[in-house]
């Protein structure tokens, strides 16, 4: 391993905004044939020094060398797209940048030809496919729509794409995201088969058990700087941990509790899917107080149905929904009422406006509150001691209740959220993708905070794709694969392999066997 | 090659000096087109600001005509704050004229204190309902508001002089298609003696200050700011959309109605069919100048009346089309516009 060259050579690249150090002096090589995993928290550097490599940014000082053709080391140009494309640079973003209503192959061809030419060779390009496929083990049918593509093939698809394009360096940003387990895993084997044929491959992902299974070296960044570049062989997942972090890492247990009355219960509920997206089929369910109940799914089976219905924005056409033993009134205002705290799956959408002070956000589901407002003018003073309040109890770094949300950073607005949500002592938790996009650091305080709420007596109903953050949290989890509910199993009779075939809709197969 | 760089935080000095550097790159954009008129153009620019400012005659004719863009540049500001493109000020103005001059000229006999309120009332609900189709339209079928605001104002201008040729036609008006005038206490009082310049600067500042009051420190206010920025996490939080959308319309359409009704009882006396000269138009160049914040849409109206009252003078006295005006206005908008960018952005060369 060692003797193989090095393809890729960032050296001393520093990048500055304003006060901030994005990056800070950052050496890293990568060689011919190796798996390097890129480890790190939001904020630590990864994506600037990502889009300094592809040329979006440029970096204040440092260089960074591919090699050429004749093996040597070549200078990139900064500040070219172009060119890191030329120098057999590509990348896989974590959302795919597909045309739905083309084929495979038109997608792959799209934009390699010249505009002006009037055919888009697809024979020969067939052909090169084919080629391709074969030496990498992706495989996918050439000429079928990519709208009829499961994600996981569509993630071959863009692999392909970069790879159609001659990259010899493959960038993957977080690329298990989406999938189940098993699709990881048939990811992590083409990922080997590319890298026996000597392609290099930088692996960005905060999943650290994944890190530990493909990589073969690991370089972590903590506050701009790379605090530790060293073979996977020998590490483990608390030392990982610690060095993203820079501490330890508290792991939150979860400590046995009764639970107590049913807060929420679902009676063979539909709820039609809304713009193509798969709804809820004869959805039953229960949630009692002091429980979670963990929803694992890949995402797009039908969680937004099940998220909106009990957050009141979508209606069920068939079957009951009950709440603390009544009908559920289908309104956002009334399920707030009736005390639900709702933390919704994209909180930039939904959770938070980001012009709005963390004051305004704090209070933004209770404007009718007398000690919100009087006479329709908000009173200022009392939300800010509300804020204030808040912001001390939910330990939310900021300048102070005036300042905008949209500066604070993705875990600072989880914590606005949470502040909102929780801080009214709910009796039933909506918890959608909680700690989804947090560091390690800010998704354990997440997790802490639902687990105080749990230990206070509230029901918490938790959707998540984080296969460990549901097993380590719920005390009992529910599958839901094309919009069905699997009935919830005690966690402890749970694994991993049997979740993901769950998850891939295998329930029914194991029934009829 | 030039690149953009998004900056950090935009600091207080490149926040309040872009908005004067674009307008003074406004100034020096507008010396292209009088040197190429072979004006000279120091002396030009000394007509300009004299005939804008330079007397009381002067600085009353640019605040008369500042008022219509003051209304109109708030019923903008408010509406463009909910993201609820509403060009049709110029229709609604119309349609406050019009109500004006059914109530103000015979229909009701009553005393000032009491004529003039209902004057203002009848205008300010006309120019609302105007705006109760579009945004119900919006709201509940997701038709765009830009084309049917922008096409009501042509069917409320042709039904003005359907109007104006027809029951409302003045009989003692010689043949021409005007309205019978608003009685004398219906007027808004002058402010300066011999002066045009009247009450409706008064209302439209004072709205001014109510409707940043409304925006700033109300419930209203803040479920129009959060519908704005992110509508659906507005409807999450349970503040309905719709609501909120149908009463920013009929907020917007009433200040402009209320233009049209200051036009009328203020200035004019009556209603033909020329009464605006674009200032529903205008009015939106003056909200995005005093970006969309309706305590700027007062300094912001001034300058752009400023300019295109001093731009008449100049065009008589040195013989160069007032078309120069709205050159300039032209230019201050690209140029705010363009400054609003350079304040989140950082140019880099390389």
């Amino acid at each position: 391993m060692q003797s193989s060259p090095v393809v890729l050579s960032i050296a001393g690249v520093t990048k500055r905004f304003g006060a901030l150090v994005a990056n800070e002096a950052i050496d890293l090589d990568i060689r011919q044939g190796e798996i390097l995993a890129l480890l790190g928290e939001n904020g630590a550097g990864k994506t600037t020094l990502m889009n300094i490599l592809f040329g979006h940014y440029v970096a204040d000082e440092g260089k960074i060398q591919v090699a050429a053709s004749d093996g040597g080391l070549q200078t990139l140009p900064a500040g070219s797209p172009q060119a890191a494309l030329q120098a057999g640079i590509g990348m896989v973003h974590q959302h795919f940048a597909l045309a739905d209503s083309l084929t495979v192959l038109e997608n792959i061809v799209l934009g390699t030809g010249s505009l002006g030419s009037p055919t888009l060779h697809k024979r020969k390009a067939r052909t090169r496919l084919r080629g391709l496929m074969s030496e990498s083990g992706l495989t996918v049918d050439p000429d079928e729509r990519v709208s009829r593509l499961t994600v996981g093939e569509r993630q071959r698809v863009e692999i392909l794409k970069v790879l159609y394009r001659g990259a010899r360096i493959l960038v993957l940003d977080e690329p298990t995201a989406v999938l189940t387990p098993q699709e990881a895993n048939s990811l992590f084997a083409v990922l080997r088969q590319l890298k026996a044929r000597g392609l290099s491959v930088i692996f960005i992902s905060h999943k650290l058990r994944e890190v530990l299974a493909i990589a073969d070296r690991v370089a972590v960044l903590r506050g701009g700087r790379k605090v530790a570049d060293r073979p996977v062989a020998g590490t483990d997942r608390a030392m990982l941990a610690s060095l993203m972090v820079g501490r330890e890492v508290p792991v939150s247990r979860r400590e046995p509790q009764a639970p107590g009355r049913t807060v929420l219960r679902l009676d063979r509920v539909d709820v039609p899917g809304a713009g193509g997206r798969i709804g809820l089929t004869q959805a039953s369910l229960e949630v009692r107080e002091s429980e979670i109940i963990g929803i694992a799914g890949v995402s797009g089976n039908g969680q937004a149905a099940l998220a909106g219905l009990i957050a009141g924005v979508t209606r069920a056409a068939v079957g009951a929904v009950t709440l603390f033993g009544a009908p559920l009134q289908p309104s956002p205002r009334s399920v707030v009422r009736a005390g639900i705290g709702r933390i919704p799956e994209d909180r930039h959408h939904e959770g938070v406006v980001g012009s709005l002070t963390i004051a305004e956000n704090l209070v933004l589901e209770t404007l009718d509150d007398p000690a919100v407002q009087r006479w329709g003018f908000l009173r200022f003073s009392a939300i800010r001691d509300h804020a204030r309040a808040l912001i001390a109890a939910f330990d939310v770094r900021c300048l102070g209740p005036d300042s905008p949300v949209r500066l604070l950073s993705g875990g600072n607005i989880q914590k606005v959220i949470l502040a909102r949500e929780l801080g009214r002592e709910p009796r039933l938790i909506l918890a959608n993708q909680p700690a989804r996009g947090l560091d390690v650091g800010a998704a354990a305080e997440v997790h802490r905070r639902l687990l105080v709420a749990r230990r206070r007596g509230a029901g918490i109903l938790l959707i998540s794709e984080d296969l460990d953050e549901l097993l380590s949290l719920s005390d009992c989890i529910a599958v839901i694969a094309r919009g069905r509910l699997s009935p919830a199993a005690p966690v402890e009779s749970l694994t991993l392999e049997r979740l993901g075939l769950l998850m891939a809709g295998q329930d029914a197969e194991d029934q009829a066997a | 090659m030039i690149r953009l760089e998004a900056r950090g935080r935009p600091t207080a000095l490149v926040s309040t000096a872009a908005p004067l550097g674009a307008l003074l790159a406004a100034l020096a954009l507008a010396t292209l087109p009088l040197l190429a008129a072979g004006a000279p153009v120091g002396p030009a620019f000394a007509r300009m600001a004299a005939g804008a400012a330079g007397s009381t005659f002067a600085l009353t004719e640019t605040l008369t005509r500042a008022t219509p863009l003051i209304l109109t540049g708030l019923a903008a500001a408010v509406a463009f704050r909910a993201r609820l493109y509403n060009v049709g000020a110029e229709g609604q103005l119309y349609a406050g004229a019009l109500a004006a001059v059914m109530i103000g000229s015979g229909a009701i006999d009553a005393p000032s204190s009491v004529l003039v309120p209902l004057i203002l009332l009848a205008s300010a609900l006309a120019g609302a309902l105007l705006m109760l189709g579009p945004t119900l339209l919006k709201a509940k079928l997701g038709v765009d508001e830009v084309v049917t605001t922008l096409l009501l104002n042509f069917i409320v201008l042709l039904f003005v002089q359907m109007m104006l040729e027809g029951p409302l036609k003045d009989p003692m008006g010689g043949g021409w298609p005007q309205s019978e005038p608003i009685l004398d206490a219906g007027i808004l009082p002058p402010l300066v003696e011999r002066m045009r310049l009247h009450a409706g600067l008064i209302l439209g500042a004072g709205l001014c200050v109510i409707t940043h009051i409304v925006m700033a420190r109300t419930v209203l206010g803040l479920k129009i700011r959060a519908v704005g920025d992110n509508a659906s996490a507005a409807q999450y939080a349970g503040i309905s959309v719709t609501g909120v959308i149908v009463m920013v319309g009929c907020l917007s359409g009433a200040l402009a109605g209320l233009a049209g009704a200051s036009e009328v009882a203020g200035l004019k006396g009556y209603l033909t069919a020329d009464l605006s000269r674009g200032f529903g138009y205008a009015g939106i160049v003056v909200a995005m100048i005093a970006g969309l914040q309706p305590l700027l849409v007062l300094p912001a109206a001034i300058f752009i009346a400023g300019i295109f009252v001093g731009a008449d003078t100049m065009s008589r006295t040195m013989n160069v089309s007032n078309y120069i005006a709205d050159l300039i206005v032209a230019f201050a908008l690209l140029s705010v516009l363009v400054s609003s960018l350079f304040v989140r952005f950082r140019l880099r060369w390389r």
